[in-house]
């Protein structure tokens, strides 16, 4: 088979509001082969966990998916919902950002785990229980079989995303879907869950689309990146090519903004840059580059055409009129 | 918080407390006429017609001669199994329609919220009134009245409360494993609003006795000679400048039951909400 596991074409989210129709997510194509990594990283409300949603149907009652979602040759956009209950939790997983919530508080940890297994892999409830707690131990939560009979309130918010990955990876999915795993631990669990995810994702060969706001994030865990904005993918590439020279003026902006530690650095510090500006009004976006209004290298050219996916190196485009002015290093 | 700190808490909690004594009261009255009354509740004595409440009849006896007391205690049984039955149905069907809105959302939820607001709209009174034109008056007619008043009530709860549910991360998250509306509805919402549905049932309880006495008293409900409080108050109307205690006795226990049922409903409200669960 040459076709890849995910091949997403001109995905395109509505959301229906009060003001009219909103796009959030405006044709974005990306492919991904099992074992590949994927990050999308950009601002909040610039689409990215709207893909994810749309990836999994899961999207609010007022959205709507346009385009195709071909996961192993079929067309998964076009599934009724009990198809795409017999994907969700057993091919597609999905976590989520918070943790302290995402879990049912009434239920025990090993139900929760070992729900899905009975659902999808038509496991016995003592198979299942068995299963869930090897599946604890994978996640690194010491004395599994103790826990399995813990209620989520009695658990830390790192042990609660460990929980979650455990249900994820229940039905050993072909793609995991993490959206903003990290975002609401604490730094020194962040770095532990990360780890861990990418262990599993070594381990078991499955793909991963990682969704944060984070570029250290990303640069760590993934091999190929696509920074969004306004609902578009501006630059795609491998993660080391695309960081060693972004080329997309606000992947720069983005990457610019990131508080640094470096030591000797500079007292009093300079202040962190800023994009100017705020994100684009979803319902009314026009036919020019969604960025140039707060671009510092906008021309009038790019306030009038969409600019093109412009190839700035092997397998790093930037959708830039501009990419002749980024050469050079920020 | 523990076991024995529940306990303690309901027993301070004064609504609480004080309901559950009034409600428990009744339930012990039906419960004891069921093995006991001082007097064949339907015994009919004329010669001891109309007596005052004295050391042999407490409550006196009606203008049949019946022991007053008796027919209060073997009223309750009544009373309790018409708000049980007429609650018990209203809350099974509504809660069904709400959770299903709540799962379905769409034009579904749109069909069963309009249903309900067109029941609600209806006067109950009216619709048991009509009932017992078609159907001749009985305990079952009324029943049914008071059930049929009783689901766009519980409709409307369990759908508000369930939609909440709905919007909670873990539901989003049970979704993305898999699980389709009704394992969803079965398993997480349905846990999460149970306490609703317990305290909108105890107050529904209140006001379905209250809603069998008026019935009985206009003759729609219990038919002679089961013991009804309602149709004591109607034969009591007759009599009320000759013997006002008879309307009396019967008034103060239907006031109890609705009065109890209600402060247990309030006092179980407040405990089983985390926000409202500081001393009142």
């Amino acid at each position: 088979m040459d076709q890849p596991l995910l091949t997403v074409r001109d995905l395109r989210v509505t959301l229906s509001t009060a003001r009219g129709p909103a796009e959030a997510v405006r044709g974005l194509d990306f492919s991904l082969d099992r074992g590949e990594t994927l990050g999308i990283v950009g601002e909040s409300g610039c689409g990215k966990s709207l893909t994810a949603l749309a990836l999994m149907g899961l999207l609010p009652d007022n959205g709507h998916a346009g385009g195709s979602v071909l996961f192993r040759n079929e067309d998964i956009l076009r599934f009724d919902e009990r198809q795409m209950c017999d994907l969700r939790g057993n091919r597609l997983a999905m976590i989520f950002q918070e943790p302290m919530t995402s879990l049912n508080p009434l239920h025990r940890i090993g139900n929760q785990i070992a729900e899905p297994l009975q659902q999808h892999l038509k496991l016995s409830r003592r198979q299942a229980w068995e299963r869930a707690a090897e599946l604890l131990d994978r996640v690194g939560i010491p004395n599994p079989r103790a826990r399995l009979e813990s209620y989520p309130h009695q658990l830390s918010g790192g042990q609660r995303q460990r929980v979650m990955i455990a249900i994820a990876l229940a039905c050993d999915p072909d793609i995991l879907i993490a959206d903003e795993p990290t975002t609401a631990l604490d730094v020194t669990i962040q770095g532990q869950i990360l780890d861990l995810i990418r262990k599993l994702v070594d381990d078991s060969g499955m793909a991963l689309i990682l969704i944060s706001h984070d570029l250290g994030v990303i640069a760590e865990t993934v091999d190929r990146v696509l920074v969004m904005y306004a609902g578009r993918a501006v630059e795609t590439g491998p993660v080391h090519e695309v960081f060693a020279g972004l080329r997309h003026p606000y992947a720069r902006g983005l990457f610019a903004a990131m508080p640094r530690l470096a030591p000797g650095l500079a007292y009093p510090r300079p202040r962190l840059p800023t994009i100017p500006g705020i994100v684009p009004d979803l319902l009314d976006l026009g036919t020019a580059c969604a960025f140039a209004p707060r671009c510092v290298l906008a021309e009038p050219r790019c306030r009038g055409e969409f600019p093109p996916l412009v190839a700035v190196g092997p397998r790093h485009g930037a959708e830039c009129w501009r990419t002749d002015m980024t050469e050079e290093r920020p | 918080m523990s076991e024995t700190g529940i306990v303690l808490r309901a027993l301070r909690h004064r609504s609480f407390a004080v309901g559950g004594l009034l409600s428990g009261g009744v339930l012990g009255m039906a419960l004891l006429s069921l093995v006991w009354t001082p007097y064949a509740p339907t015994a009919i004595n004329i010669r001891k017609r109309m007596a005052l409440p004295s050391a042999e009849h407490w409550l006196g006896t009606d203008s049949f001669g019946r022991d007053v007391l008796s027919l209060i205690l073997a009223g309750a049984q009544n009373s309790l199994m018409v708000g049980l039955v007429a609650v018990g149905i209203g809350l099974m069907l509504g809660s069904a329609l709400g959770l299903l809105a709540a799962a379905r959302r769409g034009w579904i939820e749109e069909l069963v919220m309009r249903f309900a607001d067109f029941t609600f709209a209806f006067p109950a009174i009216l619709s048991a009134i009509l009932l017992a034109a078609v159907f001749g008056p009985s305990t079952m007619n009324s029943i049914v009245a008071i059930a049929i008043f009783n689901i766009p009530v519980f409709a409307r709860v369990v759908r508000g409360s369930a939609n909440a549910v709905w919007a909670r991360d873990y539901i989003l998250a049970a979704r993305a494993a898999g699980k389709g509306g009704s394992r969803i509805t079965l398993e997480h919402v349905l846990p999460n609003i149970l306490a609703v549905i317990v305290v909108q049932a105890t107050i529904q309880f209140a006001l379905a006795i209250l809603a069998e006495a008026a019935l009985s008293y206009l003759g729609l409900g219990t038919q002679p000679p089961t013991p009804s409080w309602g149709r004591m108050l109607n034969e009591a109307q007759a009599m009320v400048f000759r013997a006002p205690y008879l309307a009396v006795f019967p008034g103060i226990a239907i006031a109890i039951a609705v009065l109890g049922f209600n402060l247990l409903g309030d006092g179980l409200r407040d405990l089983t909400d985390p926000r409202l669960s500081r001393q009142r």
